[in-house]
């Protein structure tokens, strides 16, 4: 079979929605002319034309709130963010408007709605470099999706598109492959794993909120997305030389999260290590931490290792951004740890 | 100046100038510029972390205004600001240290190109999220205002930010309070590969200026004096307490949107009729038309700016990396 970046994945998922149904639309900054800043949206205009594809404006606020009015009444926007830094500025309009219009409406309205954009640390200081998935994983009425590979990012926005709700799409810079300006300095982050490029070319879905065990293991469970997750499966494959069986679960989203997978995979190795790039305060690491004690606390034979990265803005020093985000050797470390207890 | 797609060549008139200042601004210009042609290299050559965007061609914007400026004035500058840096006097050696990430960098190699701050300058950072030092340098204005220090404060954008919704904001309530402040749209005629045009429904953005009530003008922003007299009469009318001012000032990005960007939404053409039209080049065919200055003592003047700059990458070369975990000290200031 052929073998795909996560970049190419993801357009060719919106692209076969988009010929299957003509209300997707795409709407963000250079996507048209330009085919986007890390080439996502890469000829999509000259298939689809001026009316599918919206070049906009600096304008994150207005054109989210666009693609809610657009969603509102019958089209299924494509909102995309430069950097997902930027949804920022437009957080008024998800956070206050998108994710809370059907519970308002008493359920009559729908926000069909995809909010996707490039993030992770990439050396390009504070406000190019956030993991924003915490912030949305923490607003009701909204969904978080979190692919990892190119199989699961294409299957994933199929299934964001079709949803009735506002989706956050996260997709890390470093994942997206050597093709896309973001992505040639995936060659040299070795933890990258070269999974799930076999991307079939019919289109298919993954259904939102069904967790992927990427490793079968017996001694310890670590759950990771995104570019973590590919750390996690370094790890992994290092410790099993040393007689260590790792599991390593994927929850592929965020919001739904798919806890009955989570809590099989602890209930089998009773040790867990959850591993991510947002913040470890009150971030999505906490929340999966304070999930697995609800659900499994009568499985665990140890304390539930947090690996998060440290509670600061991203300091652009090369030196700095490493030690903030969690590098293979703090996972390893960490798993050590949940098997020493 | 009618039409932002109208190119601007031919010297600049110096005449009648303070000849110091002249040499002054020519200097400042050339550090600007060679400033970013050596980081170009050193993107290319050595390992130099993050990004950069580069104001190559625009180099009279920054220094016109500052020149208008005193030293106590504030400035915010963009993900583009390294000559807004220099023409505020901030030290090549502290830029160049925080671009090779050093702890003797402006902002102790946590920052980096796109947040170089120096508040012993005025500096008061560069905000890379488009459009977010508006209201921060109309937040500056107020405060002069409030604490009755005569001081201006100046924010300088691009021809994309006029999109944000916070322009808007900003230039309201400064207009309505009357506030010290000047708002410099750097119309570099792209926001990375958007035309004025096909981003601004009223392509005239000094225009924008009628609907906060305040003055607003289009400068050629390649010619450095016609930059400083405009801002110069804009920091008259803040000091005076008559308010804010927006001036639109023509230029052109001679390179890509950022360190390697190819820039291949724009005819050559066009980038070459720009180049013919290179502010620096204009300033100093200007000078010896005026007889302020002859070809012998500008060169010196450029070599004395390529020096600046080589020693600035000395420098920034022998100092200290920054420790993996510097970043504890600043998370929140100490009280
Ligand atoms: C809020 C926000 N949206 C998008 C971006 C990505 N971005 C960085 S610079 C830029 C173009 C800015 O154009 P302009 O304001 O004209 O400044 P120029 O780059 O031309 O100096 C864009 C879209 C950003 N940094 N911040
Ligand atoms: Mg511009």
């Amino acid at each position: 079979m052929r073998e795909i970046g996560l970049a190419a994945a993801v357009r060719e998922g919106m692209v076969q929605e988009m010929r299957a149904d003509p209300s997707v639309i795409v709407l963000g900054e250079d996507v048209g002319k330009f085919g986007g800043a890390f080439h996502v949206t890469h000829d999509m205009l000259d298939e689809f034309g001026p009316d599918r594809v919206w070049d906009t404006p600096i304008s994150e606020a207005g054109f989210t709130g666009l693609g809610i009015g657009a969603a509102l009444t019958g089209l299924r926007p494509i909102v995309e963010y430069q950097y997902l830094d930027f949804i920022y500025c437009a957080m008024d309009q998800v956070v206050n408007q998108a994710a809370k219009i059907h519970l308002m409406s008493g359920g009559r309205a729908k926000t069909p709605l995809v909010l996707r954009g490039p993030q992770g640390a990439t050396g390009r200081g504070a406000q190019h470099s956030q993991s924003v998935e915490g912030y949305f994983m923490h607003t009701p009425g909204m969904k978080v999706v979190v692919p990892a590979t190119p199989y699961d990012a294409k299957g994933l926005i199929i299934s964001a598109i079709r949803d009735d709700n506002p989706v956050l799409f996260v997709e890390h810079k470093l994942l997206y492959g050597a093709a896309s300006p973001g992505g040639g300095k995936a060659l040299s982050d070795s933890a990258i794993q070269a999974i799930g490029m076999d991307v079939p070319e019919a289109p298919y879905a993954i259904p939102l909120g069904v967790a992927d065990v990427k490793r079968q293991g017996e001694d310890v469970t670590i759950i990771a997305t995104l570019l973590m997750l590919h750390r996690a499966l370094a790890v992994a494959e290092g410790l099993e030389t040393e007689g260590v069986s790792v599991e390593v679960v994927d929850p592929r989203t965020l919001a739904p999260l798919d806890v009955e997978t989570i809590a099989a995979s602890v209930a089998k190795t009773n040790r867990v290590v959850v591993v991510s790039e947002d913040v470890s305060r009150a971030g999505v690491a906490a929340e999966l931490v304070a999930t697995i004690n609800d659900h499994c606390f009568y499985d665990l034979e140890a304390p539930v290792q947090r690996v998060a990265a440290a509670n600061t803005p991203i300091p652009f020093a090369p030196a700095s951004e490493r030690h903030v985000i969690p590098q293979v050797g703090d996972i390893r470390a960490a798993v050590l740890r949940a098997l020493s207890d | 100046m009618n039409t932002a797609t109208e190119i601007l060549r031919g010297p600049v008139d110096c005449g009648g100038r303070d000849p110091a200042l002249l040499r002054r601004m020519f200097r400042k210009m050339l550090e600007a510029r060679e400033f970013e042609e050596q980081l170009y290299y050193l993107f290319l050559t050595t390992a130099m972390p993050g990004t950069m965007h580069q104001a190559v061609g625009q180099e009279a914007v920054a220094v016109g205004v500052v020149s208008a400026l005193n030293a106590d004035d504030t400035i915010t500058s963009t993900h583009r600001g390294h000559a807004h840096c220099v023409a505020k006097d901030v030290p090549l050696n502290d830029m160049m240290a925080e671009m090779f990430a050093k702890r003797e960098g402006s902002c102790r190699g946590m920052g980096g190109s796109m947040h170089l701050t120096d508040f012993d300058k005025g500096m008061l950072g560069a905000f890379a999220i488009v459009g977010a030092g508006i209201p921060i340098a109309t937040g500056a204005a107020l405060s002069a205002k409030v604490r009755g220090s005569g001081q201006v404060a100046v924010s300088f954008f691009g021809d994309g930010a006029v999109n944000e919704g916070i322009f808007h904001e900003a230039l309201n309530m400064a207009s309505l309070w009357n506030l010290p402040a000047i708002y410099i749209i750097e119309n570099n005629q792209y926001a990375l590969s958007m035309t004025v045009a096909e981003s601004s429904a009223l392509p005239d953005l000094a225009a924008r200026a009628s609907a906060y009530n305040m003055p607003g003008l289009r400068v050629d922003g390649n010619d450095a004096l016609a930059v400083y007299d405009a801002a110069r009469d804009a920091v008259e009318r803040a000091r005076k307490g008559d308010g804010p001012t927006l001036i639109e000032a023509l230029t052109y990005r001679i390179r890509g949107h950022a360190r390697f960007e190819a820039a291949g939404y724009r005819p050559a053409e066009e980038v070459e009729a720009w180049k013919a039209g290179d502010p620096i080049e204009r300033f100093a065919a200007g000078m010896i038309a005026a007889g302020v200055a002859a070809e012998i003592e500008l060169n010196q003047i450029r070599a004395d700016a390529e020096k600046a700059v080589e020693d600035a990458i000395a420098y920034a070369e022998s100092c200290t990396d920054v420790g993996a975990d510097d970043y504890l000290a600043y998370i929140t200031a100490e009280n």
